[in-house]
């Protein structure tokens, strides 16, 4: 798991540790300084998601499966508006952008814990997908899909038991 | 179920590649074709449900294409893509029988939003994968645990209604579970392949609570940089679940009133009418009707959300339901926690059958909780309840404010009688002993 360029705040480093009910990946937590310039889209004063996470993907450690960046830079691929995330599709790289996960980009007070909670289920909603899992019809799923921040509020940090059963595991109460 | 094949249509690769992603991940299958003649070609391969086509691209433009397509297969439904520069292109499409059209680059959910409106024309809509069966343990919803004959009622009156689509007014003191009943009636709903969503009016101010419920367009106020859907559109099809809609002001009272009147609301900021489809439940810990004497809730509203009503009794009157949630607790912690399952010491039932749970339910689940973290032995002993209790099982903070209370009555009874410990006493409904007791006790002057 990359922190991309960003000061998180200290108690993200749990991140790991409240997935493993769900995945069972040991997570190994890397800061990595990385120029977004160089993916930055002045027309849309957004960053590129797909090249950031070919950029990631050369950070993965030779011994690592998969890696999942967290940026809090605004991301987009050039056909979408805006992204909370990608992830290749049964493959190994992810990104998560908590830009539009903050309660002040809609005008509202910022909320930590509330948004510690929508990093951790886009985090685990990307890794589903790295793990080969489309979305899934069921509202409270993490699979669910979400183009709205306040339909992943709806959603559990868990995968359903049909995502559960595709994967062959079973998430911990 | 049958997997929808969607054909994507674009010269440019990164479109057909991020859209391929895209509705890969929504689970479609999908295939590309970089110009016209390259899509004519894929479609003796199909059926197509759905074909995204780009209405500007080198060789064939998009709007002859949409006729030859038209012509091998005139139940494909086609939306088509476009730059804004090409919107009357666009428009020219859909008079030839485009479904809709999108402008580059989408919104991620007006994409999503047209190809489930393109493929319900079709009868593709995904609406029977939500009538999956849910399994409900993932809702990870606590069952309601209550063998006495007040929650028997509760029960008897979650499943009678929960076949109707009445709205519910659920009533009771905080603690009581509330949210628990009306979780319950949802799951046992037909809407229940659909969300339930709750919102508490009572813990925020006006403006933040107009936007939790009708959600605000962008720019409707300062920051407000991306339109925000409000709870009331999320549970459309579901559940509304208002707790402590007793607090709410009257402003809202009235914006509520309408929108249960008409099912229909516009954004803050907005002007675009959203027709919604949801069962409303409300609770209140508070008087309704006083408040509508008071005229500090309006009468309308109150009948309203007042058509079928449950009562959840305090936990202190339906005290064989305490040790029943007791046990459920410690099972529940001890899972949580990765704990052993505890007993319960003798005295520490005692401790809490005597005590009287001003929080109720909740309360005990708090007391359950610590006494599983704090407790070093195999049982919860009595030493392990938060709980500050005396010999008569009453809480001593509760006693005090008895005391007070019965200081002040007798006090008042005294004055009205002139002094007089007989009459006094007799008002009061005591002996003479006794109401001399309680004179000496409290420091009172006759
Ligand atoms: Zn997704
Ligand atoms: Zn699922």
């Amino acid at each position: 798991m990359a922190f991309i360029n960003a000061h998180f705040p200290p108690f993200w480093r749990n991140l790991p540790r409240d997935l493993n009910h769900c995945v069972n990946y040991s997570f190994e937590l890397i800061d990595i300084p990385m120029n977004l310039n160089l993916f930055y889209s002045k027309e849309r004063n957004q960053y590129h998601s797909t090249l950031i996470m070919a950029q990631l993907i050369k950070h993965l450690p030779a011994d690592g499966d998969k890696i999942i960046g967290i940026t809090d830079a605004d991301i987009y691929i050039p056909i979408l508006t805006f992204l909370f995330g990608e992830a290749q599709l049964g493959g190994r790289v992810a990104l998560v952008s908590t830009y539009r996960l903050k309660n002040q980009f809609y005008g509202l007070p910022a909320d930590s814990n509330l948004l510690y909670e929508r990093v951790l289920k886009e985090i685990l909603h990307e890794l589903g997908h790295t793990m080969g899992l489309i979305h899934c019809s069921d509202f409270e799923c993490v699979m669910n899909s979400s183009t709205y921040v306040e339909n992943i509020d709806l959603k559990f940090s868990r995968f359903c038991k049909s995502c559960q059963g595709i994967l062959g595991i079973e998430c911990e109460e | 179920m049958k997997t929808s094949k969607i054909l994507i249509v674009d010269d440019e690769l990164s479109v057909r590649t991020s859209l391929s992603e895209w509705f890969l991940e929504d689970g479609f299958r999908v295939e590309t074709a970089e110009s016209g003649e390259d899509a004519l070609q894929k479609m003796h391969g199909g059926p197509y449900d759905l074909i995204l086509l780009d209405i500007k691209m080198p060789g064939m433009d998009g709007i002859t294409l949409q006729k030859r397509i038209k012509e091998i297969d005139s139940d494909v439904v086609i939306i088509i893509m476009t730059a804004y520069a090409s919107v009357e292109t666009a428009v020219e499409a859909l008079k030839l029988g485009a479904f809709d059209y999108v402008t580059k680059p989408f919104d991620p959910d007006d994409l999503t939003r047209l190809v489930r409106n393109a493929l319900k024309q079709k009868d593709l809509a995904d609406e029977n994968i939500q009538l999956k069966e849910k399994i409900s343990e993932l809702s990870g919803a606590d069952e309601i645990i209550g063998e006495s004959d007040g929650m028997k009622r509760v029960f008897e009156l979650v499943d009678t209604v929960a076949e109707t689509d009445s709205t519910v007014l659920i009533r009771g003191e905080s603690g009581t579970g509330k949210e628990l009943v009306a979780r319950a009636i949802h799951s046992r709903s037909k809407r229940r392949y659909f969300p339930i969503v709750a919102v508490n009016c009572g813990a925020i101010t006006e403006t933040l609570l107009e936007s939790e419920l009708f959600g605000h367009e962008k720019g409707a106020f300062t920051g407000a940089q991306y339109r925000r859907k409000g709870k009331i559109e999320l549970a459309n099809g579901g559940t509304l679940f208002l707790d402590e809609v007793g607090d709410i002001t009257a402003k809202m009272q009235v914006d509520l009133l309408r929108v249960i009147e008409n099912k229909r609301f516009t954004r803050v900021g907005g002007n675009e009418e959203i027709q919604v489809d949801f069962r409303l439940i409300c609770a209140t810990n508070k008087n309704l009707e006083k408040l509508v004497e008071e005229e500090k809730f309006r009468e309308d509203l109150y009948y309203r959300i007042n058509v079928f009503s449950i009562f959840i009794p305090p936990l202190r009157e339906r005290k064989s339901d305490i040790m029943p949630l007791t046990n459920y607790f410690v099972k529940k912690y001890a899972r949580s926690m990765g704990k052993p399952e505890k007993k319960i010491s003798p005295t520490a039932q005692e401790m809490l059958l005597g005590y009287s749970w001003p929080g109720n339910v909740r309360e005990l689940e708090n007391a359950v909780e610590r006494a599983m973290v704090v407790g070093k032995k195999s049982e919860i002993t009595e030493a392990d309840l938060p709980l500050h209790l005396n010999g008569d099982g009453h809480a001593s903070e509760n006693l005090i404010k008895l005391d007070d209370l019965e200081k002040e009555h007798i006090k008042k009874i005294l004055e009205e009688a002139g002094g007089n410990v007989t009459r006094a006493a007799a008002l009061l409904g005591i002996d003479r002993v006794t109401l001399y007791n309680k004179i000496k006790k409290y420091g009172l002057k006759r």
